[in-house]
């Protein structure tokens, strides 16, 4: 059977509700049997529950390649309410199948890795059953990622939108028990949940908003009536794409709610990858993407994303060059990358934007699950120098770059992939970054000027902190004894690096920015997408800023060199970069004080009057009076309680008393 | 012809002595006993009443009395009975369990 010819056969987009079915049919299993069968059983699962939905999302997009177009694919009716008619619709068009592909394929891959990164793990606090919990959530977040990127109406959308927060928050508070006083990834959970509440609060309004403007939720109807509402209220429009973009902000960790993403770290690393850089934090991303037809009619909201989205990226970059945590830089390299995402579709370059969604999705992927292989070598290498002794984070850091060096020779696959994800994210030709940032950037040139300095800057600053990272980890001697004893990692964590790598390196070949139609092969993903969003915009190749970028990024790789690649810099020792920059240094390593100043402007007041509100108010005032209440009528049933008495004359006589009273009143009133 | 007055005398006699037997005595048939006065004592007050103004309603009336009062010492004194066996006694004042 030719499998071009599969689709035909049977009819693939009945099939579409599998993609979220399989992985929750995971869940299903792991929870009834993954404790009895153990490790290897729970992986097997978990990984072939995220593998066949990305089967089906390739079947969807084969049948979509000779039928494009969307399709609607109704499970069951959900609400009705008055007008409001809510079914639990999946929607299969080109932009939901390619965030389909990413997120069943690179999450797939990370299934994988997990089950080698996850087993026996030190962190595990001897609870064997953390690991089948472990792909029981990550399982629960690729269901919830499907029906986010799938669904038909912004109601079922906001289910996935949630649940991606909820699998984030149980996976960033995995190792509940670690971190700083044993609660700190607990805190970082929290914050991370809380901040997104916000944004998550700002797509609840837009949807009020949009069920009171146009009194359904569905995509296609809104989309339809949207014009007709431009014209007669704008103000409405603006409303909804604002609030949008409150979401977006919190989801896609852009300023100014992207704190929680740094903190986000405290989960294990195939978490970092997968949920906090490769796929839910492009849900922004995604969403803004979808509801083209709402933000290209209102061009006030349009600047202001792209503005976020360009800022974002230069402020998170210049915090990345000040961090020592290897896995830090790599969350405030993919806030700077998001914001990349979002300048794009900001701009109305929503193949550029998504262009980059997947590459990113492949090279940060890449990045992080190498970062975890550097982290368990450095483990490794702690155990071999005291055996019988669990690596932990009492003695070393396994994540900080001042405990690494020289990891070139002691894991050169490691070094292999991760240089490949460095280079491919600061842009250099051909890999997969280089093709993708480029169509931004030339987008930007040729749509907003200001926006195109801002990003540019931030890609001179990308090529420089990630020649610092590669330079601090893998060159020159290990600047502590564990990382002279580092070993490379098994095979299930580095096959799926080195398909990552491979991804990474070819990912270009998606949107290859050939013009015209003399060469094929050119503006596969823009010709793709044009088919889900209206009036798409084809980039264009600029040599100028190809050339420019490119050796912007060189020149930082080189920058990078000089300062931590020519001579070994011993531990304790002056960071390089802090002589060159002075106390400018100290801003980027404290992460410009935002945290601080979120202290101090928000949380701060807050708890003030939280304090205020439960010990004077609720306490003083409420509680006072409720208890008063209470003693009152104790107090006076004390009294009353003596003229029960038990003795039925008293009563009687009371009684008497009573009628001789009344019927005196009667007489004499 | 007796006077109305006479009547409603003996009925206002009556019922103060009613009245003060079920608030003086203690023993619970005692107090029946005055109960059936006092009621007694109203009924006679119908009755002067109904033969005074020649209307039939008041006797009438004192059937639906003498029913009620029927009945109520039925119950009454199967109470006294069930109470004086658990108690042993026909004393109020001992029946005074419920007190607050």
């Amino acid at each position: 059977m030719e499998l071009s010819r599969l689709p035909e056969i049977i009819n693939t987009f009945s099939l579409t509700p599998w993609v979220i079915f399989f992985p929750l049919l995971g869940i299903l299993i792991n929870l009834i049997a993954g404790k009895r069968f153990g490790e290897k059983f729970s992986g097997a699962v978990g990984s072939l529950a995220s593998g066949m939905a990305f089967v089906v999302s390739g079947l969807l997009a084969m049948s979509l390649a000779s039928n494009p177009g969307s399709h609607h694919i109704e499970i069951a009716r959900w609400l009705s309410v008055g007008t409001l008619e809510i079914s639990w619709a999946l929607r299969v068009d080109t932009l939901s199948v390619t965030m389909m592909l990413v997120v069943s394929g690179v999450g797939t891959l990370i299934h994988i890795y997990s089950i080698g990164y996850m087993s026996r793990d030190v962190r595990h606090n001897n609870d064997p059953s953390r690991f089948t919990r472990f792909f029981i959530f990550l399982n629960l977040f690729i269901a919830a990622m499907m029906l986010l990127v799938s669904a038909d109406n912004y109601l079922v959308m906001f289910v996935g939108w949630e649940g991606v927060g909820l699998c984030s928050y149980l996976l960033i508070g995995f190792w509940y028990e670690k971190g700083l006083d044993g609660i700190g990834n607990a805190i970082a959970g929290k914050k991370a949940f809380i901040t997104n509440r916000i944004g998550d609060f700002g797509v609840l309004i837009a949807m009020f908003i949009m069920f009171g403007a146009f009194g359904t939720l569905e995509f296609d109807k809104i989309f339809e009536q949207a014009p007709a509402l431009a014209g007669l209220m704008p103000g409405v429009l603006l409303a909804i794409t604002l609030f949008l973009l409150l979401g977006v902000t919190g989801k896609s960790a852009q300023l100014p709610l992207y704190v929680w993403l740094p903190d986000a770290m405290a989960g294990p690393t195939p978490v970092s990858a997968l949920i906090h850089a490769a796929t839910m934090v492009t849900a922004g991303v995604y969403l803004i993407a979808r509801s083209a037809p709402l933000f290209s009619l209102v061009p006030v909201t349009q600047s202001i994303v792209t503005w976020v989205g360009a800022l974002t990226a230069l402020f998170a970059a210049t915090i990345a060059l000040g961090q020592y945590d290897i896995k830090r830089v790599l969350a405030y390299s993919t806030i700077s990358q998001l914001g990349y995402m979002v300048a794009a579709v900001g701009m109305g370059a929503y193949a550029a934007g998504m262009f980059h969604l997947v590459s990113h999705a492949f090279f940060k992927a890449l990045l992080f699950l190498a970062a975890g292989s550097v982290i368990q070598g450095l483990e490794r290498g702690e155990e071999a120098l005291n055996p019988g002794h669990h690596a932990t984070s009492d003695q070393l850091d396994p994540q900080d770059m001042h405990n690494m060096g020289g990891l070139r020779k002691r894991m050169p696959l490691t070094f292999g992939v991760f240089l490949i994800g460095a280079l491919a994210l600061s842009g250099i030709a051909p890999l997969a970054g280089f093709f993708s940032k480029d169509e931004i950037l030339a987008e930007a040139f040729h749509l907003q000027e200001g926006v195109f300095f801002v990003l540019i800057i931030a890609a001179f600053l990308t090529a420089l902190y990630m020649g610092r990272q590669v330079f601090l980890v893998f060159f020159n001697q290990p600047r502590s004894k564990p990382a002279g004893q580092a070993t490379e990692s098994r095979a299930v964590v580095t096959i799926p690096l080195v398909i990552l790598a491979f991804l990474s390196l070819t990912g270009g070949l998606l949107n290859l920015p050939l013009s015209g139609h003399e060469l094929p092969g050119g503006h596969l993903l823009t010709d793709w997408l044009s088919n889900s969003i209206a009036g798409i915009i084809k980039g264009e190749f600029n040599f100028t800023v190809a050339l420019l970028s490119t050796g912007l990024a060189l020149f930082a790789i080189l920058l990078a060199w000089l300062l931590y690649g020519r001579k070994s810099t011993q531990k304790g020792a002056v960071d390089p970069m802090r002589k060159v920059l002075g106390p400018a240094f100290t801003a980027l390593e404290r992460k410009w004080w935002v945290d601080e100043l979120y202290q101090a402007i928000l949380l701060k007041p807050f708890h003030i009057l939280s304090d205020c509100l439960a010990s004077p108010f609720d306490q003083g005032t409420i509680d006072a009076t409720v208890n008063g209440i209470g003693t009152g009528t104790r107090g006076l049933a004390n009294v009353m309680r003596k003229l029960q008495s038990g003795y039925v004359r008293n009563y009687a006589l009371a009684v008497m008393v009573g009628l001789i009273a009344i019927l005196a009143y009667l007489l004499f009133h | 012809m007796v006077p109305l007055v006479y009547y409603l005398a003996l009925a206002v006699v009556m019922f103060v002595l009613g009245a003060l037997g079920v608030l003086i005595r203690r023993n619970v048939l005692v107090i029946f006993m005055a109960l059936e006065l006092m009621f007694n004592a109203a009924n006679l007050a119908f009755i002067a009443f109904s033969r005074y103004y020649q209307i039939i309603d008041g006797q009438l009336f004192v059937f639906f009395v003498m029913t009620v009062a029927a009945a109520e010492v039925a119950v009454g004194l199967a109470l006294i009975v069930a109470i004086f066996r658990t108690r042993n006694s026909l004393d109020v004042d001992v029946m005074n369990t419920l007190k607050g």
